[in-house]
């Protein structure tokens, strides 16, 4: 992963990482469960459409003598009030879910760690200037600014997305000014710019490329924060209409009913909360290995 | 200390002074016909002009921050186009009902999560210490809107045991009307000797609180497990191990007080997601809060109104953080002198 030099990377993981870490995937439990459901969430992206039993009325179409079934053989998860094989749905939304969430962790990084590359390599007044930035986008509570920022664009998926990495970055920009000041005392940053190699090169493509292994430990585990805020959004309205078979919207649509027809709301609740879970368990599991206090 | 409260009291005035930026940035900057977002779906053309004059729309934005300032600051947060009312009224008026949602799920989620967390920390790597660690996760992990569901479907359609939703009973204005003092049901209830009330208001209360309560426990637990951990490893605690002193004083005493200090960051925190949080359990259980009113307000694209939430919900953060780190310099000197 690093360009250019061959240069000691920065809260890199500890040697032997990736044996660790898929040791720990395939032998602990719990790594392994979600090992699993990532594996089948990126499947199901990939080619739902091939795996669900109904895929036109995962897309949407809709079955008008097959309205609120419950859960049965010919459909696993029930139908909906438009007939729809729950199921399929849950199936062919997962694109949708990792999709927004893998846009929104990309979207925020390409804001987050150019602004915090540059403010721990040149320290001083720009870094107090974009860190004052940075600290100003966190002091709203969490999703706040996104609901505040989609109300202001207007409801829709493109927009939730763009919220929710407006309201992410600073994370993203913190992390990276924490690797970038520890990288610009390196002998290999103070040779570049020893040799005359210009600012901006040396962040981009010494700084920024050798703060990235933390910083893709974080997306990691930002995934499934981000499926979760989003089911949040679609839940309350404000993230994608019908009829996408996207799951918060699915759980706001079953909600009328689910005293009687239960099954509407819960499965893709269910995939949310499986989903999330799955990509925290990951995050935990990273966090551990790289916790250099176990691995002393 | 004193030195540590006004410079922190500076701080958060600053921080505050840039959130006012960016709502007013939000609500007047990027849509391209604030006055008539101002005035709803339906606004004609003249309407619109007074509107624009009113805010002083046609004036350099530099010049229009300073009137949305001094609007802000006289309590003039403009009328909501959903119920025709001041916004700042509104929003003080649904205040009380998600402030007792919130104290409720808190009251549930401190200490549970932290006894989860010091028991986890105490038989670490052994059973308890699994089980705890997989409660904390599923509980940071669940969707709180579907919880809420969930726990109605069991609680109320199946066992019958709990309210659906709302904060008291429909009938109960007739057999034991709560008598209004400080919005806070349970307390004026209380106050009022009003048994019966106090009753049907707890159990309302007990769904959305715990639907609220989830995330934080989870996250308590594992903060006070991971600072427990470090803190039992410190020379001191081994120091009282050697002289041989009892293992629930080293660990309740002598540990858990210095462990519970980083804690209290997360309390902060979370009682700031639970601001929002609130908002999600708030539309399960039709809760007549600040949420409920904060999503009708965006779905009905209330401007007025959720430039108004934004702005409270930020300055109630910003208030949450400063008393959060104003309760740690006071509890640690370590914190204000560095």
């Amino acid at each position: 992963m690093a360009i250019g030099l061959a240069q000691p990377v920065v809260g890199a993981p500890p040697r032997g990482f990736g044996h660790r870490l898929r040791r720990a995937l395939l032998t602990d439990p719990l790594g392994f469960f979600s090992l699993v459901v990532i594996v089948l969430l990126i499947v199901m992206a990939i080619i739902g459409s091939a795996m669900a039993p109904y895929p036109m009325q995962g897309e949407g179409a809709s079955s008008v003598t097959t309205r609120l079934f419950p859960p049965s053989w010919a459909h696993w998860f029930g139908t909906d009030l438009f007939g729809r094989d729950i199921l399929s749905r849950v199936i062919v939304g997962a694109r949708g879910a990792l999709v927004v969430s893998v846009a929104v962790v990309a979207l925020a990084m390409a804001i987050g760690v150019p602004i915090g590359a540059i403010a721990g390599y040149s320290r001083g007044r720009i870094d107090g200037a974009l860190m004052r930035l940075t600290d100003l986008f966190l002091a709203f509570p969490p999703l706040l600014l996104a609901m505040a920022i989609v109300a202001a664009l207007g409801p829709g998926l493109d927009h939730a997305a763009l919220a929710l990495a407006i309201s992410w970055w600073p994370w993203y920009a913190r992390l990276a000014r924490g690797t970038a000041i520890s990288l610009r005392e390196r002998p290999f940053i103070e040779a570049a710019r020893s040799i005359g190699i210009p600012d901006r090169t040396i962040v981009l493509r010494h700084i920024v490329p050798n703060s990235l292994t933390p910083i893709l430990v974080q997306a990691t585990i930002d995934i499934g924060t981000v499926i979760l805020a989003a089911g949040s959004l679609a839940f309350i309205g404000l993230g994608a209409s019908p009829p996408a078979p996207d799951w918060g919207l699915m759980v706001a649509e079953g909600r009328t009913y689910i005293l009687d027809q239960w099954w509407v709301s819960t499965f893709p609740g269910l995939a949310i909360f499986v989903a999330v879970l799955a990509f925290n368990l990951v995050g935990d599991l990273l966090r551990d290995l790289l916790d250099p206090r176990q691995n002393a | 200390m004193t030195r540590f409260v006004v410079r922190r009291l500076a701080g958060s005035a600053l921080v505050l002074l840039g959130l006012s930026v960016i709502t007013f940035t939000l609500a007047r900057v990027i849509p391209s016909n604030p006055a008539a977002l101002y005035i709803g779906p339906k606004a004609r053309p003249e309407e619109i002009e007074r509107v624009t004059r009113q805010l002083g729309l046609d004036q350099a934005p530099p010049v229009q921050y300073l009137t949305y300032m001094r609007d802000m600051l006289t309590g003039d947060w403009g009328t909501s186009i959903g119920t025709k009312r001041p916004v700042l009224e509104e929003i003080v008026s649904r205040l009380p009902a998600t402030l007792e949602l919130i104290a409720a799920a808190m009251a549930l989620a401190i200490p549970l999560g932290i006894v989860l967390g010091v028991l986890s920390a105490r038989w670490q790597r052994r059973p308890p210490d699994v089980l705890v660690r997989v409660v904390s996760i599923v509980g940071v992990s669940l969707p709180a809107f579907w919880l809420g569901l969930l726990l109605q479907v069991v609680f109320f359609r199946n066992l019958d045991l709990l309210p659906l939703s709302g904060r008291v009973s429909a009938d109960l204005r007739f057999t034991a009307p709560i008598e209004p003092i400080t919005g806070l049901y349970l307390v004026d209830a209380a106050l009022g000797w009003n048994w019966a009330a106090f009753v049907d208001a707890s159990r309302h209360l007990v769904l959305p609180a715990l639907t609220l309560a989830a995330f934080p426990i989870g996250l308590i637990a594992r903060m006070t497990r991971a600072s427990m951990i470090e803190t039992l490893d410190q020379d001191y605690i081994r120091t009282a191990r050697a002289y041989g002193l009892r293992d629930r004083f080293v660990t309740y005493r002598l540990a858990l007080r210095n462990a519970l200090l980083p804690v209290l960051t997360v309390v902060g925190l979370t009682l700031a997601y639970s601001l929002t949080g609130s908002f999600f359990v708030e539309i399960v259980f039709n809760w007549p809060g600040l949420g409920t009113f904060a999503v009708h307000s965006m779905l009905n694209v209330d401007y007025p109104a959720i430039m108004g939430i934004a702005l409270f919900g930020a300055a109630a953060y910003v208030l949450i953080n400063l008393v959060v780190d104003l309760a740690q310099a006071w509890l640690d000197p370590r914190v204000r002198l560095a």
